[in-house]
């Protein structure tokens, strides 16, 4: 059945066998117990794909093709206040973590919900920035500079409405299940994800609005 | 424990999941440190009270701040979280990002100043 085991009767035989450093043995792996690590992967991969996304606005982003500049087309306050909601979403859901590890339900999908809330007006306002600045003709055909800029910031906004997506499957799955491990594995992952939006957009709020126009 | 007995022994075993401990403590720190370090550059940026090359080093280096605060407050990263891994990934992505950013950028600067001709060039040519 499977290869003969030293037994301790003969130390000659313990002196004969090549000595293991690597473990052939099965290890009990309890459900979950890597998802954390794996999600975060993940995000270092989900990274790698923002920081390509960043590479390319840093060496287009000055490429206007005789068209508008960052100056003329981006309006700080929107942006500030586009900013402050994503930064209310993430402490929001912080609250919501809190009310998680005490157990109780309903307040974990209030403060998730309230989350949402902060995430639709964030994407709500970068989707009236962006049709503005269709309507006045920087559409991403424009120049490298509007198609790196879309792009860029497109990707994270896309990025928020799934995390959006995911907010509200969690609590319906909150609502049929309760606080079982399972959906608390969830809401830690979907909190990394959703921190890490936050994160990706401390770079987009300084490389992209405020260098720009600066520039 | 979960009332609902098809789930209670999808996790409720004898392993609980080892999860990273948040307290308000953080998160206030973390939230008021992200307040300060955004309305900072915003406002360098609207009023101008420095030069331009000033204004653009403290921005970059606030947002640089402001990440490790979001990783240490928000994202619970510390070097023994996952047993060391977290972090380990964390460092590996780091010096991808770096050599990616820098090395686009060196080499797109040099091609935009060695090989690209101007019209006026491009006349001259042979």
């Amino acid at each position: 059945m499977s290869a003969p085991t030293i037994t301790a009767d003969s130390i000659t035989a313990v002196a004969d066998e090549p000595v293991q450093f690597y473990d052939l043995d099965e290890h009990a792996h309890p459900e979950g117990h890597s998802t954390m690590l794996g999600f975060w992967i993940y995000l270092m991969s989900d990274c790698l794909i923002f920081a390509i996304l960043f590479a390319c606005f840093a060496v287009l982003g000055d490429s206007y093709a005789a068209g508008p500049a960052p100056k003329d087309l981006f309006e700080l306050p929107l942006v500030a206040l586009n900013t402050a909601m994503l930064l209310f979403s993430s402490i929001t859901y912080g609250f919501a973590v809190l009310q998680m590890q005490q157990g109780k339900v309903k307040g974990t999908q209030l403060w998730l919900a309230v989350t949402g809330l902060f995430g639709l007006a964030f994407l709500g306002i970068e989707l009236y920035e962006f049709h503005h600045l269709i309507e006045i003709g920087a559409t991403p055909q424009r120049s490298a500079f509007l198609s790196s800029f879309f792009t860029l910031v497109g990707t994270h906004g896309l990025h928020v409405t799934f995390g959006t997506l995911w907010l509200v499957v969690l609590m319906v799955q909150l609502g049929k299940h309760g606080l079982i491990a399972a959906n608390k594995r969830r809401v830690m992952c979907l909190s990394m994800f959703w921190h890490f939006l936050d994160v990706v957009w401390i770079g987009v709020f300084t490389i992209v609005y405020l260098m720009g126009v600066l520039r | 424990m979960s009332a609902d007995p098809h789930h209670a022994h999808a996790g409720d075993g004898p392993h609980e999941i080892e999860m990273p401990h948040a307290s308000m403590r953080d998160y206030l720190i973390g939230f008021i440190l992200s307040v300060i370090l955004t309305a900072i550059p915003f406002w360098l940026v609207m009023e101008r009270p420095l030069s331009d090359g000033a204004t653009a080093a403290v921005i970059m280096v606030f947002a640089a701040v402001q990440i490790v605060v979001h990783m240490v407050f928000f994202l619970h990263m510390s070097p023994k979280a996952e047993g060391g891994w977290s972090i380990t990934s964390l460092t590996f992505t780091i010096i991808i990002v770096v050599i990616m950013l820098a090395g686009s950028l060196w080499v797109m600067h040099h091609l935009n100043t060695n090989m690209m001709p101007s019209p006026h060039d491009m006349s001259q040519l042979p």
